[in-house]
């Protein structure tokens, strides 16, 4: 046994959650604000409308865990295919860093504008 | 092989000099780079692990919409302009493609993350695959219902 405290199981979990509400919603907002209201097959949501939906307290939650979680899901596994598929072990807390801190810094733009708008 | 053999012979030992330790020094050039390339199973796992860049830009488009929402109607009709461009249609499709395969290798291992029970009886996976599918349907069509009946 090491004394080295280990942080896998927390960043873990993240990734978990993130690769759930990810693979559950992000392609429909994709569909929908990518490709269906662009090429015209919907129409576009009003504005006041829209930015009232989002100032739903439910809305701002559900934005924000879908924003942070995705990143965080992204942070997880990107940072071990760094390792694995490129060969970088040696970089580790570098890449460990430059991961989890994107993910923290989006997070926190994405808190400050789900609950400032 | 001879001379390898001889560069590669270690030290000598002390209760018979003429024996020497086989240590061979062996050239190590590490694993290439592109070790998935030559099998499909490696390269659809690294497929599948790329897919979470694409997560990530759209977790980051996200925040754009965010952005040009709360910037007021015109950086919002702005943004909207933008994204009827071909270049921003190309770029969903491709997201769009990435993150079904996203989705559907994530749903396709949930039965092997999660274990159900009812009683004493384990749900089959297939069960866990199926619900997850439902629900992906489910909540896709809450999000279009919402989001286009405002």
């Amino acid at each position: 046994m090491t004394d080295k405290k280990n942080n896998d199981p927390f960043w873990w979990t993240l990734f978990g959650a993130g690769g759930t509400i990810s693979a559950f919603f992000i392609p429909i907002h994709v569909i929908l604000l990518g490709i269906a209201i662009p090429l015209g097959w919907a129409a576009a949501p009003d504005y006041e409308a829209l930015i009232e939906l989002v100032r739903h307290p439910l809305a701002r939650i559900y934005l924000f865990a879908l924003i942070s979680l995705s990143l965080f899901h992204w942070a997880h596994r990107f940072r071990f295919t760094l390792y694995d598929g490129l060969q970088l072990k040696h970089l580790e807390q570098y890449i460990v860093v430059l991961c989890y801190g994107s993910a923290i810094v989006g997070s926190v733009i994405a808190a400050y504008l789900a609950f400032s708008i | 092989m001879a001379e390898m053999h001889q560069k590669a012979s270690g030290t000598k030992t002390e209760t018979n000099p003429r024996y020497e330790r086989y240590r061979p020094k062996r050239h190590d050039p590490g694993m290439s780079i592109f070790w998935w390339i030559r099998k499909w199973p490696y390269v659809r796992f690294i497929s599948r692990e790329l897919t979470s860049i694409l997560v990530a830009v759209y977790a980051i488009l996200l925040i754009v919409q965010l952005s040009a929402l709360s910037r007021g109607e015109q950086a919002w009709q702005a943004l909207l302009d933008w994204f009827a461009t071909p270049y921003s249609i190309g770029l969903h499709v491709v997201i769009l493609l990435c993150v079904l395969f996203h989705s559907i290798t994530w749903f396709n291992l949930a039965p092997t993350a999660m274990v159900v029970k009812i009683g004493k009886k384990r749900i089959p996976g297939t069960a866990i695959v199926a619900m997850n599918y439902l629900m992906w349907i489910f909540l896709s069509g809450a999000v279009a219902w919402i989001v286009l009946s405002v």
